[in-house]
């Protein structure tokens, strides 16, 4: 692997038995994740986006199943094909290389158990001998650089509030200082004044530990506000891969355009556009650009054949036979 | 409005007939059940025998041809009885779990929605009557008519301990389901409260119902049983419980009258793990929570 | 006010109204009631012997008060409760002349004794095992178990103890039918002693051990999946956590707190359905005591076991409830 890539992700295909079929949740998907950058992937809601993290990261649960593909990582020096790994294996990359920050941090923390009981567990699971002040200790530190006290730790999930909460599996998942960070949708139900210290928070981690960070979220002003790079996907399928200003300032696929479009912007009074349509099902999808039905631009081409992925800029490929220019 | 009341009742029809789809642990319940709601409603019309009244053919006759279960040390024929005894028990439960699962429900849902100082009221009289243990004061109540008492009255004080219960339950469903936004949605477009109870909540409760209906029945059943065993209930009236009074009064165990005893009790195991069954497949498919909605 | 304060008040409140209104309805109830215990009494002594007038009217008087049937309902009513408050409740009938107190001293021990042990014993298995269910649930026991608590749990505890009492001391006569002691056994401080109450303990406490097993069970093994389906559950094996960690202490510790109150709920269930167990055994307890109460017709033991039925029940009810918070932290601490 070369040295500006930590993750490649080739020619990825899973899908979830359903009674109906098999569901292509992640079709043909190929991309990679740098050191040192915060990655957004974009996308309406069953896009895949999220079935893609788990993937990434290693959750792979029935009805959930990998039919082809590699996840290529780089653990210290060797190259880790995660798809082909023994499951045993892969935990043990979990919270060490690799950590997972999960939708809502309303539930996800274990209500019997106090905060700093949980921290330890962690600890405990990856084997480190380390005494119980050390653990501690660390948490402390950890948990300061996130802006909680130290009375965070000897609290019980339902005595913090939800800001309180997330920060608390930030620090979980980065404790151990994981080269990637996956999250998916850190703010859910958060307000907005909170949101944005967590995403500050975010931001200020990354910046300190220069890992890599890849953050799903539907939400194009969070992609705005902090990432490097993006990734859109639409229906399984990625359609844009390019540098956040780039794709903002520039858009080329018309998918991307009506995501942005659809953001409401301070002083623009005009009607948002709202995304005529919804997204194919992918019990049995068409046979072209996915994108066809609802593609202000498409042309007989795109219903028929799939177009696919090109770089047709520096460090900016699309999926598109019609992209804007 | 009407229609759309109409349309909830086929809404809450269809619901039930999609619960009893193919399921070997429900046909089986259903099957016993069955039988033994035809041995206690169809067969006593024909009964050579009066369902009181001893002396009515020889005593303790083991299981033959003529008397296919045997007869009592009273002078009964067992089969006969039998089917008189679950007549009684029968409907016995279901008032009690009629009366006790419609004002349970009634009281949850109108605690539940309406919330305030009327849930506050409702709920704090159903907990004091679940704290009380019923079975004691159902003893003394007994005891106090001397063996006497009315199968109607033990009916009613059933009832009386029984709807708390299910009130317990409608109530903290009623409440989850008020959180959806659907419920808020239904009442913006001014169907008011009744229509939304009824057009939106009940079907989706028509399982746990069901569920608790049965349940009851069992329960009610059980307990008569019971405080007919230790000689309190109904004593001239032939139930599952006062067949195994008698029979113990008697002896049967101990002078070898083994068919005695041992029909209500194999009678009232039967029903109660075939009751129980149906109620349980009911429940299973009844899920409240995220993953159906 | 802290909320485990708050807790701890409430709870002690709803104690004291629901025996209040408990004890209330049991001095109702005999007097809203067709039939007239004196009267009943008096008639039982007319027709085996002849009374003059005056004799009649002196007896009347005295059972009259023997039963707190004299005076306004009110004064009634007042002398009842100040009696209960005592905690006395006057001469049994069928056991003249020992005081009703001191049948339900004699008694009490081996009601609690066996309910408390056997109760105690099911729970702590059955949730074991319905946990253990859960995990195995692929293997075959697992469901054998299962339809086998299915099997068990509706049927009542009286039902169960016919079963056994036919199988065990009729058929294979193994067991005593006469629950407690031997007749004429001295008991004293030693292993015979206790060895002997085991024995003749065994069966009552069986019938209701295998059907409450049932129960914790079954209701176990719901809460488990329930609670597999946990975010934090999920969330704790994205962790990577070890299964018997994530067992333990996420699964198990969280449905601990329900199966608690299921306790405290269920214990005047399981006391009513050892009453009837107890007499079919003649076991020395309250139910026995409550059968030869109903049977003589003896008021005063009656409304004495039964007050103390309700006060027992409530009591034990009341101490679960305040152990809860203990274990649960949301009632420890209050929410932000």
């Amino acid at each position: 692997m070369s040295k500006d890539q930590i993750l490649r992700v080739e020619d990825l295909v899973a899908y979830y038995k359903t009674e109906k079929g098999d569901v292509k949740a992640v079709d043909n998907v190929n991309f990679f994740l740098k050191p040192d950058e915060i990655v957004g992937i974009a996308g309406e809601s069953g896009c895949g986006k999220s079935t893609l993290l788990n993937i990434l990261y290693g959750f792979v649960e029935s009805p959930l199943k990998v039919l082809s593909g590699h996840v290529l990582m780089d653990v210290d020096g060797d190259e880790i094909d995660i798809i082909h790994k023994d499951k045993n294996e892969i935990e043990k990359l979990w919270w060490k290389h690799v950590s997972y920050m999960p939708q809502s941090s309303m539930g996800v923390l274990n209500p019997v158990i106090k905060i700093e009981d949980q921290f330890i567990e962690i600890f405990d699971k990856l084997d480190e001998n380390l005494a119980k002040n050390e653990i501690r200790r660390k948490v402390e530190e950890n948990l300061n650089v996130l802006g909680l006290p130290r009375e965070v730790l000897s609290s019980y999930p339902h005595q913090l509030s939800g800001g309180m909460r997330q920060r608390v599996v930030i620090a979980m998942a980065t404790i151990q200082n994981p080269r990637i960070v996956y999250t998916d949708e850190p703010t859910t139900a958060l307000d907005i004044v909170v949101q944005r210290g967590i995403l500050q928070t975010i931001t200020k981690l990354q910046e300190q530990t220069k890992n890599t960070f890849v953050i799903v979220t539907h939400d194009m002003g969070m992609h705005y506000q902090i990432t490097d790079r993006m990734i859109i996907m639409y229906a399984g399928k990625v359609v844009e891969i390019g540098e956040t200003e780039n794709i903002f300032r520039k858009p080329l696929h018309p998918y991307t355009l009506l995501l942005i479009e659809s953001l409401p912007r301070l002083g623009d009074r005009s009607e948002r556009k709202s995304i005529k349509g919804s997204p194919p099902s992918l019990l049995n999808p068409p046979k072209g650009c996915r994108f066809y039905p609802r593609c202000p631009y498409a042309t007989r081409e795109c219903a028929e054949k799939e177009p696919p992925l090109t770089e047709i800029q520096r460090n900016h490929h699309i999926s598109c036979f019609r992209p804007l220019r | 409005m009407s229609i759309k009341i109409l349309k909830s009742l086929k809404d809450n029809l269809y619901t039930l007939k999609s619960l009893v789809a193919g399921d070997a642990k429900l046909i089986v319940g259903l099957a016993i059940l069955i039988i033994f709601l035809v041995m206690g409603f169809v067969l006593p019309s024909f009964s050579p025998y009066k369902s009181k009244g001893w002396s009515q053919v020889t005593r303790d006759v083991p299981p033959c041809w003529e008397h296919p279960l045997g007869t009592t040390s009273t002078g009964q024929d067992l089969f006969w009885l039998l089917t008189f005894a679950l007549q009684n028990s029968l409907i016995l439960g279901m008032v009690v779990a009629s009366v006790g699962t419609f004002v349970g429900v009634v009281v949850g849902l109108v605690a539940g929605y309406r919330g305030g100082y009327l849930d506050g009221l409702l709920s704090s009289l159903s907990d004091i009557f679940i704290a009380i243990p019923s079975f004691p004061i159902l003893i003394l109540l007994a005891a106090l008519f001397l063996g006497r008492i009315h199968i109607l009255m033990l009916a009613a004080v059933f009832c009386l301990f029984n709807w708390p219960w299910a009130a317990k339950q409608t109530r903290s469903m009623a409440l989850s389901i008020r959180e959806r936004t659907f419920i808020d949605s239904a009442s913006f477009s001014g169907i008011g409260m009744i229509g939304t109870i009824f057009g939106e909540v009940m079907p989706l409760m028509i399982p746990w119902i069901l569920a608790n209906f049965v349940n009851t029945v069992l329960v009610a059943i059980g307990a008569e049983a019971g405080l007919a065993t230790i000689g309190v209930s109904s004593l001239e009236e032939a139930t599952l419980g006062t067949m195994i009074y008698w029979a113990l009064r008697y002896q049967a165990m101990f002078r070898g009258h083994w068919w005695w005893i041992t029909v209500p009790v194999g009678v009232i195991v039967i029903l109660f793990i075939a009751l129980f069954l149906i109620s349980l497949v009911v429940s299973e498919r009844f899920v409240l929570g995220k993953d159906r909605r | 006010m802290r909320p485990i304060v708050k807790y701890v008040i409430t709870r002690m409140t709803s104690y004291f109204i629901t025996i209040f209104i408990g004890i209330t309805i049991c001095f109702l109830m005999p007097r809203f009631v067709p039939l007239d215990p004196v009267t009943i009494m008096l008639s039982r002594i007319k027709s085996v012997a002849r009374i003059n007038p005056e004799a009649y009217q002196a007896m009347r008087e005295t059972f009259l008060e023997i039963f707190g049937l004299k005076g306004t309902l009110q004064e009634q009513y007042f002398n009842f409760i100040r009696r209960a408050i005592i905690g006395d409740f006057g001469i049994s009938l069928a056991a003249y002349p020992s005081k009703v107190n001191f049948l339900i001293a004699i008694a009490l021990p081996w009601t609690i004794g066996l309910l408390a042990t056997v109760s105690f014993i099911a729970w702590i298995f059955g949730n074991i095992i319905g946990l253990l269910a859960v995990y195995y649930k692929d293997k075959k026991i697992s469901s054998a178990l299962q339809w086998l608590s299915i099997a068990v749990y509706p049927i009542p505890y009286y039902i169960i103890a016919l079963i056994l009492i036919y199988v065990f001391c009729f058929w294979l006569r193994l067991f005593p039918l006469m629950g407690g002691l031997p007749i004429g056994f001295k008991l004293s401080l030693d292993f015979r002693s206790v060895l002997t109450i085991i024995y003749y303990s065994f069966l009552p406490g069986l019938s209701i051990f295998v059907v409450s097993l049932g129960w914790w069970m079954l209701s176990m093994r719901a809460l488990s999946i329930n609670l597999s389906k946990e975010d934090f559950v999920r969330f704790a094996k994205m962790k990577g956590l070890r299964g018997r960690v994530i067992l333990i202490r996420y699964i198990f510790r969280n449905a601990l707190l329900p199966q608690v109150t299921s306790l405290a709920m269920g214990l005047g269930t399981i006391f009513s359905g050892s009453l009837v167990t107890e007499s079919l055994f003649s076991y020395p307890g309250i139910g026995q005591l409550f059968y030869l109460a109903i049977s003589e017709n003896d008021v005063n033991l009656t409304m004495g076991v039964v007050t103390l039925s309700i006060i027992a029940v409530s009591t034990s009810a009341l101490v679960i409830d305040l152990i809860y918070p203990l274990i649960d932290p949301r009632i420890r601490y209050g929410g932000r």
